[in-house]
């Protein structure tokens, strides 16, 4: 860190400027396929400005705050967001199906958004507490404040949050030096757990969703017809698209969901495939940039935060991608930033204010 | 702990995270680099394949019906037109309140329970932007409260469609036929021929007569809309249109004037004229008494009105020109001659006399002549003239059913005459075969005698009477009779080409001429049978009576007790042309239970030939279209 750069503009404000362009670009490339996701509905459109709007002023507060007050104040958040996950179960909100929600008379919002933040932060906390690479014990500790939230949400149900609630843990683990016999035995662990999973603890509807990525013509009308259509659109979009606007499949409503968990099928229908490089290679710029913070980053706790959200990030792009495309089962995992929707753009946001505190807060030393 | 902590090797915390992180950073691109070759998968690779499956999600395919070809007469009047119809259409999706809508439009247009129930039926099938019928055929009155009314009204509206008008009702309905409404048979029918794209959009298809007949021609093809549709098909826009083609318009060898008076004489009467121009084979009339209105049928007849008709002891279903079956009685007796001469059997000069009774030789049994005391001396031309029973017996006799039926045979009697509609019936021309297997007996002498005498086992409809007198005419020359004279494909009128067969050859052209001369006699000379009903005519015309003791159609067997006795009258037969040295007009009469041919038939051959032969223009006719003439 030289001084020059420690005096600039950005560097007071804590503000990382890289990261911050290709945020801002994404929620630009969003907002356009959103007024052509929602059928050219300014109203939609409005809504979620207002939300990306403020889920960068939530970004800029979480950056003004220091790493050492996030470590502190991990385990409170955790607590905090584990009894409301277990009210959530007793007394929640049932909204499509699922008990998500939690009504506290002014908001309504999900805890489980809140544990996306703070499972990274507690694990990071604990594990950096120790030297790295941990011992098996600190490990097993680690493992078990990831997994507690994730089986609640798991419960609630919500596949696709549980994922990231958990995945964000076990990146922790992972960057940390968790020893790759033990990565190993992990995901063997994993696959040997997959059919308890599925004659145990998946519902009817979780294993419907699987069998149809397996063969989504086996039952075109139901389950299987988000993925054909979604699969149409990708498809018919070729290597150039078919124009902003333009998208077929999308504006003439054939498209399931088609400006939520669907939209990167508008965006690749519209804009093909020279789109949707130029839109992974965006993702892979943030995610370049967020690994870069983490590797620069003083501190362990600030190293394992900033890899931990900047990967569950990725894991975000994969999952939803990977289900549109047809390669993952349809779990509700929206595109980051692209998707309508406020919960999951303030959190995310929210991670990537931790991220520039971490990059941005960084104690002097001599040369 | 903190101990502990003091003594933690940064550096290789740092390295570790580094490596770590470098082998997820390797994982991102990993996992980005599949997404990619999935992406490349679905949207180069099989870019064709999902093109295609979005095009058939947005395109749907709108078939336009095809407006049904005209028909009309051979002077160019229309007999067959497609009238502009209104309905009333109601799109629920632009209604506020139907129930409420309905009631309001109750009281300015009658709708009838039916009207509203199945209404309510088909908006719950249907989808809430698809436009339902509420009425059908309106009237102009009803057109016009409705259209000032219109503003009341949102989401409904008045819809024109064409449907087929035939201007003459039941004058000329055995002919023409009618359309009715496709049913599940004609689906069927129509999918084996795979016709059944053509008729996506169609509603009626032809029932009977030149509708059904020519029905290929008539239809046209359907033209279609490519609209996009959204996922619950609603059209969006339309993309293309391609415009149906026409049917063909047909124009006919029938003279509607010529048809309406033979229509009007038969009017109160069971019966059939066929009137055939004899050069071209050409039907000029025909008509089956009693008709019915075919534009019933169009919109679809009521079953009371069905059941009436289906039902109806005079049976005017039946086409009776052409699917009546009588026995011809004497109309025949100039094609047996012919027969008798060509076989030798008889000669111009020879004589027989006549007792008033023929019998076999060796046997008992009488067959009585019309005049119980005989005719005497009897020549073949005589024997014509007077319809000398007798000698026709004898004739029979000697010539054998065998011959007989083969002979018959090549005049068309038990053949399908070939024209153009399909409700046709052979009649029966009898032969021993027919007899074993119809009856299970031999062929007795006894059943030849009346055969010679056209009765019997024989019978014939007036069509085939009219078409083996075309024949004798035209002195052997055999062309189908046909309805149809031209097909306007909509760029130019093309003549049907004339279906000539092998002429019936003899070995004498004289007995042609023996046996119209001796129908010449019949309608001329002092003694012919039927020349009071031709007195005074200022052309030549020549005929033949017959008188069938038979019942009505053959396979009516049932009556009614009350007209018992009308309905046992004898047949009146009658066969005629005219002008007799250059012939331009064939007629069949038969009219039911009227009693005697000659003193029945004649009169009505003589009307018609009246006004036909009254109309110079008559030959000019067919010159008015610019036709190509395929027979040259």
């Amino acid at each position: 860190m030289n001084k020059q750069q420690q005096q600039s503009i950005w560097w007071r404000l804590h503000i990382d400027w890289p990261l911050l362009l290709g945020l801002v670009v994404l929620c630009g490339v969003g907002s356009f396929i959103l007024y052509s996701a929602s059928g050219e509905s300014m109203a939609m459109l409005n809504r979620q400005l207002v939300r990306v709007f403020f889920a960068f002023v939530v970004m800029f507060v979480m950056a003004q705050i220091s790493p050492d007050v996030y470590a502190r104040w991990a385990l409170p958040l955790f607590l905090v967001g584990l009894i409301m996950l277990v009210m959530v179960l007793v007394f929640g909100h049932v909204g499509k199906g699922a008990q998500r929600w939690l009504d506290l008379g002014v908001v309504r919002f999900q805890p489980s958004e809140i544990m996306k933040v703070a499972v990274p932060l507690m694990v990071a906390s604990y594990i950096s507490k120790h030297s790295l690479p941990p011992k098996f014990t600190v490990l097993l500790v680690g493992a078990a404040i990831a997994i507690a939230p994730t089986l609640l949400i798991a419960r609630q149900p919500d596949l696709g949050t549980s994922l990231l609630v958990a995945a964000s843990g076990i990146f922790v683990l992972f960057l940390a030096g968790m020893s790759w016999a033990l990565v190993a035995a992990a995901a063997a662990a994993i696959a040997a757990l997959l059919p308890v999973l599925w004659y145990f603890f998946m519902h009817d509807y979780q294993r419907q969703r699987v069998l149809t990525l397996l063969n989504p013509e086996r039952d075109p009308l139901n389950t299987g017809y988000h993925i054909i259509q979604s699969k149409i659109s990708i498809g018919s979009g070729g290597l150039s698209g078919k124009g902003w606007l333009q998208g077929t499949q999308s504006q003439l409503d054939f498209l399931p969901e088609r400006h939520t968990d669907f939209i990167f099928a508008v965006f690749a229908e519209e804009f093909g495939y020279i789109g949707v490089i130029l839109l992974l290679a965006l993702y892979l710029y943030i995610i370049a940039r967020g690994l870069l913070i983490a590797i620069q980053a003083q501190t362990a706790f600030g190293r394992l935060i900033a890899g931990s959200l900047t990967l569950t990030f990725f894991v975000y792009v994969f999952v939803n991608i990977g289900m549109v495309s047809g390669l993952l089962p349809v779990v509700g995992v929206p595109l980051p930033l692209i998707s309508y929707g406020g919960t999951s753009i303030v959190t995310l946001m929210a991670g990537f204010g931790v991220l520039m505190s971490v990059h941005t807060h960084k104690r002097l030393y001599a040369q | 702990m903190n101990k502990r902590v003091a003594m933690r090797d940064h550096s290789s915390e740092s390295n570790l995270f580094k490596r770590r992180a470098f082998v997820c950073f390797v994982g991102v691109i990993a996992l980005l680099c599949l997404l990619l070759a999935n992406m490349y998968y679905l949207q180069l690779q099989n870019f064709e394949t999902y093109n295609t499956r979005s095009n058939d999600n947005r395109i749907s395919i709108v078939p336009i019906a095809p407006p049904r070809g005209l028909i009309y007469d051979r002077n160019g009047v229309l007999l067959a037109e497609n009238r502009p119809t209104f309905s009333i259409e109601i799109i629920p999706e632009r209604v506020d309140d139907i129930d409420v809508m309905l009631k309001e439009l109750g009281s300015l247009i009658t709708l009838s329970e039916t009207d509203i129930s199945s209404f309510n039926t088909r908006h719950k099938q249907s989808r809430r932007f698809k436009p339902i019928t509420l009425k059908d055929r309106l009237s102009e009155r009803e057109v016009a409260i409705f259209s000032v009314n219109q503003h009341r009204f949102k989401g409904a509206q008045i819809e024109s469609n064409l449907s087929r008008y035939y201007p003459y009702g039941e004058a000329i309905t055995h002919a023409l036929g009618y359309v009715a409404r496709i049913n599940t048979k004609d689906v069927e029918r129509l999918t084996k021929d795979e016709k059944i794209t053509n008729y996506a959009a169609t509603k009626t298809i032809g029932k009977q007569g030149i509708e059904r007949y020519y029905e290929d021609l008539l239809h046209g093809e359907a033209g279609y809309q490519e609209v996009e549709v959204n996922n619950r098909g609603r059209i969006i826009r339309t993309l293309r249109v391609k415009p149906p083609v026409p049917g063909h318009d047909l124009y006919l060898n029938i003279d509607i004037n010529l048809q309406l008076q033979a229509h009007s004489i038969l009017e109160g009467r069971r019966g059939s004229i066929v009137l055939i121009d004899p050069e071209t084979s050409g039907i000029l009339a025909l008509v089956s008494s009693p008709s019915y209105d075919p534009n019933q049928f169009v919109s679809g007849i009521s079953n009371t009105n069905y059941s009436a008709l289906l039902n109806s002891r005079d049976r005017p279903l039946i086409n009776r020109a052409s699917q009546g079956t009588y026995p011809p009685a004497s109309t025949i007796k100039p094609l047996m001659a012919v027969m008798g001469l060509e076989l030798d059997k008889i000669d111009e000069e020879e004589q027989i006399f006549d007792p008033g009774f023929f019998q076999i030789p060796n046997t008992k049994r009488r067959f009585r002549d019309w005049k119980r005391w005989g005719h005497g001396w009897v020549d073949v031309t005589k024997a014509i003239e007077q319809s000398v029973d007798t000698f026709f017996y004898k004739l029979a006799y000697d010539v054998g059913i065998d011959n007989i039926h083969n002979y018959m045979n090549k005049f068309g009697f038990g053949r399908y005459t070939g024209i153009d509609i399909h409700e046709e019936t052979k009649a029966n021309m009898p032969s021993r075969e027919w007899k074993r297997e119809r009856h299970r007996q031999p062929w007795w002498q006894g059943d030849t005698i009346s055969v010679g005498i056209g009765q019997g086992y024989w019978t014939a409809t007036p069509l085939q009477l009219a078409q083996a007198t075309n024949i004798l005419v035209n002195k052997g020359r055999v062309i189908d009779p046909k309805i149809v004279h031209a097909i306007d494909d909509g760029n130019q009128t093309v003549a049907l080409p004339l279906l000539e067969h092998d002429s019936i050859e003899v070995r004498d052209q004289r007995h042609w001429e023996i046996a119209l001369n001796g129908m010449y006699g019949v309608v001329n000379r002092s003694n012919g049978t039927a020349r009071r009903a031709f007195v005074g005519t200022p052309y030549v015309s020549a005929g033949k009576s017959g008188t069938a003791q038979v019942i009505a159609i053959a396979d009516d067997a049932e009556y009614d007790a009350d007209a018992i006795d009308e309905r046992h009258r004898d047949n009146a037969m009658f066969i005629a042309f005219a002008p007799y040295d250059k012939p331009k007009i064939v007629a069949s009469i038969v009219v039911e239970n009227a009693g005697g041919g000659s003193s029945n038939g004649g009169p009505i051959a003589r009307e018609l030939f009246d006004s036909f032969m009254s109309r110079q223009d008559f030959n000019d006719v067919l010159n008015r279209y610019d036709l190509v003439d395929e027979n040259e």
